[in-house]
């Protein structure tokens, strides 16, 4: 672990009543990526809203490459690139236009923000569409486009609010890789996702926050581990032997779990790794041919109603039916 | 980290990042043609709605109201120019750009005066095109050429100077529609209660005495008597004076509701 490249103590902020962030630490390592995981309202935006100096805090202290975001926002500000939530891109002009004018915005010369602009368009898939305007973009080339937007300053420190939501999971995984990439080139990214898959593959470390509060932090490893020993899980080829296949498996259960069946799968969570060979064993010596059998670390979804009680799918799934009626 | 990337934005530099968003502002025209169409359009139907339907009216003759009517309708056309800086702002925070603005090392004031600068360029058409048409129709300049060119000048800085105010609804209204709301509440009962249709004597005691301290009144008093010849040197005093007082107090008002908004 090297110094911290973004680091926040205590984090306050309220709106009204409704508190926001209550005391929130983060410590982000240089070159890596962080990922600040919660459901819906628990204050993500609002933290990368005070990291990016759009919002101060009411207590608490951040730094940005060691410049602190109350008395130094200038700094800050000349040190990161923010892609938020709606992709922030100006859809009465076209895509060439919109990274020409950041170029500019940030004092690079015509010629050297035209070539900018050109490099991230080609890069970014978006070269054939240069010179269409935004508003007939798809989602996933305004996404894109925002991206691009965020780095013509080629800013260090990256923040990325919920950069796949809404998108269909090509565009997100291509997302990834640029994520990636980019990270392979020495950014530092902060990422908020409501995605657990999402903040899996990406982050190096995960703080779970909920209800402004932080509820768990560590690797995805560790948080994964501290909900409990791995799964394993056999898919037997004939839909008569899941009785036989359940009975085997349960051998091996870790203790007070059972095994469970759902459709044609039989997942049992085990204590000891060696568990993998022993039932491989037992189900040739049963005669018992699988289309499956393996081993695996409890999905973050798992880990999140481990530690809050609920999945955070759940939330999510409630919160767009919500949003759905409204429309 | 790559050589590239630690080479970092210089200090904001106010004068090019506001030409910068000016320049954007502008390049919408053409994305939206319509646009052009109702800086266009729109201030010459009201001059032709009021000086023909109304006209013979209140003056006798539609020739003899346009000549005074001419400067009244443009002035209040050129208030309602400004429609623009309060739509434009406010779409601009609820499609997230401000955000993305305000994340950039640039000059705070940068993207509300560039917005103002921009709109300042249609200040310039609207008023060249109603003059223009005016002309066309038979308005005659009574003041000489200095005269117009003053009219032009002192219109042109009315219209940039209610940008301040217009601009200041679009950063504290939450949607377009409370934009037009306001805008229209404040906008049009002042054209109205004012010099620019009737001669403010004719109005019920009260009335006048409202019109005669309205700001508005002052820019019109003025232009007309550029335009047409005649005392001018009070109304354009209290032009000034009324320009300097509504940008003092609404540029610093706007430039800190655009930083502090959430």
């Amino acid at each position: 672990m090297g110094v911290p490249a973004i680091e926040a103590e205590g984090l306050v902020r309220t709106f009204g009543n409704v508190t926001a962030l209550d005391g929130i630490d983060l410590a982000v390592t240089e070159g890596t990526v962080f990922g600040l995981l919660g459901p819906n309202g628990a204050g993500k935006t609002t933290a990368i809203r005070i990291l990016s100096t759009l919002l101060k805090p009411h207590a608490g202290r951040a730094t940005v490459g060691g410049f602190d975001v109350l008395t130094q926002p200038a700094e800050v500000r000349r040190r990161i690139g923010l892609t938020g939530q709606y992709a922030a891109v100006d859809e009465l002009l076209s895509g060439e236009e919109n990274l020409y004018m950041i170029g500019r915005l940030l004092g690079v010369s015509s010629r050297e923000a035209r070539s900018r602009a050109g490099a991230l368009l080609d890069r970014f898939d978006l070269a054939d569409a240069a010179s269409k305007l935004v508003k007939t973009y798809s989602g996933g080339m305004r996404r894109r486009l925002d991206l691009a937007a965020s780095l013509v300053g080629r800013p260090p420190f990256l923040y990325l609010d919920e950069p796949t939501t809404g998108l269909d999971p090509r565009s997100r995984l291509d997302l990834w890789d640029l994520i990636r990439q980019l990270v392979a080139e020495g950014t530092t990214v902060l990422l908020t996702t409501q995605y657990l898959d999402e903040a899996d593959r990406l982050a190096d470390d995960i703080v779970v926050i909920d209800h402004g509060r932080v509820i768990a932090a560590g690797t995805p490893l560790d948080l994964k581990t501290r909900v409990g020993g791995q799964v394993l899980q056999a898919h037997p080829l004939d839909p008569a032997d899941l009785a036989a296949t359940e009975q085997i498996l349960h051998q091996f259960a870790a203790d007070g779990d059972g095994s469970h069946v759902e459709g044609q799968v039989v997942s049992v969570t085990i204590a000891d790794r060696s568990a993998l060979g022993h039932a491989v064993r037992k189900l040739d010596e049963a005669g018992i041919a699988v289309e499956d059998l393996s081993l695996r670390r409890p999905s973050l979804d798992e880990v999140f109603l481990a530690i809050t009680g609920h999945t955070a799918t759940e939330e999510l799934e409630n919160e767009q039916a919500q949003e759905g009626s409204n429309a | 980290m790559t050589v590239e990337t630690t080479v970092l934005p210089g200090r904001p530099n106010v004068v090019g990042n506001t030409l910068t968003i000016a320049r954007r502002n502008l390049l919408h025209i053409r994305a939206n043609p319509e646009q052009l169409v109702e800086m266009t359009i729109q201030p010459l139907m009201f001059l032709v709605l009021f000086v023909y339907v109304f006209g013979g009216a209140i003056a006798g003759s539609s020739r003899e109201y346009l000549q005074f009517a001419l400067p009244g309708i443009l002035v209040q056309g050129i208030a309602f120019t400004p429609f623009t800086t309060a739509l434009g702002l406010n779409s601009d925070f609820t499609k997230g750009l401000i955000d993305r603005f305000r994340s950039l090392p640039i000059a705070r004031s940068a993207v509300v005066g560039g917005r103002i600068a921009a709109d300042g360029v249609r200040v310039v058409w609207s008023a060249l095109i109603m003059t223009g048409f005016g002309v066309a129709l038979g308005f005659r300049f009574g003041g000489g050429f200095a005269g117009a060119i003053g009219a032009l000048i002192l219109v042109t800085a009315f219209g940039i100077t209610m940008c301040w105010p217009m601009a200041f609804i679009g950063v504290t209204a939450r949607t377009p529609e409370s934009v037009n709301t306001w805008g229209f509440m404040i906008i049009l009962p002042l054209t109205f209660l004012s010099s620019a249709f009737v001669p403010i004597e004719t109005m019920p005691g009260w009335l006048e005495a409202l019109a005669r301290v309205n700001p508005i009144t002052a820019f019109i008093d003025a232009t007309r008597g550029l335009m047409l010849g005649g005392a001018v040197a009070t109304p354009v005093l209290k032009s000034i004076g009324w320009l300097v007082a509504i940008t003092v107090l609404f540029s610093p008002l706007t430039i800190a509701r655009y930083r502090n908004r959430i």
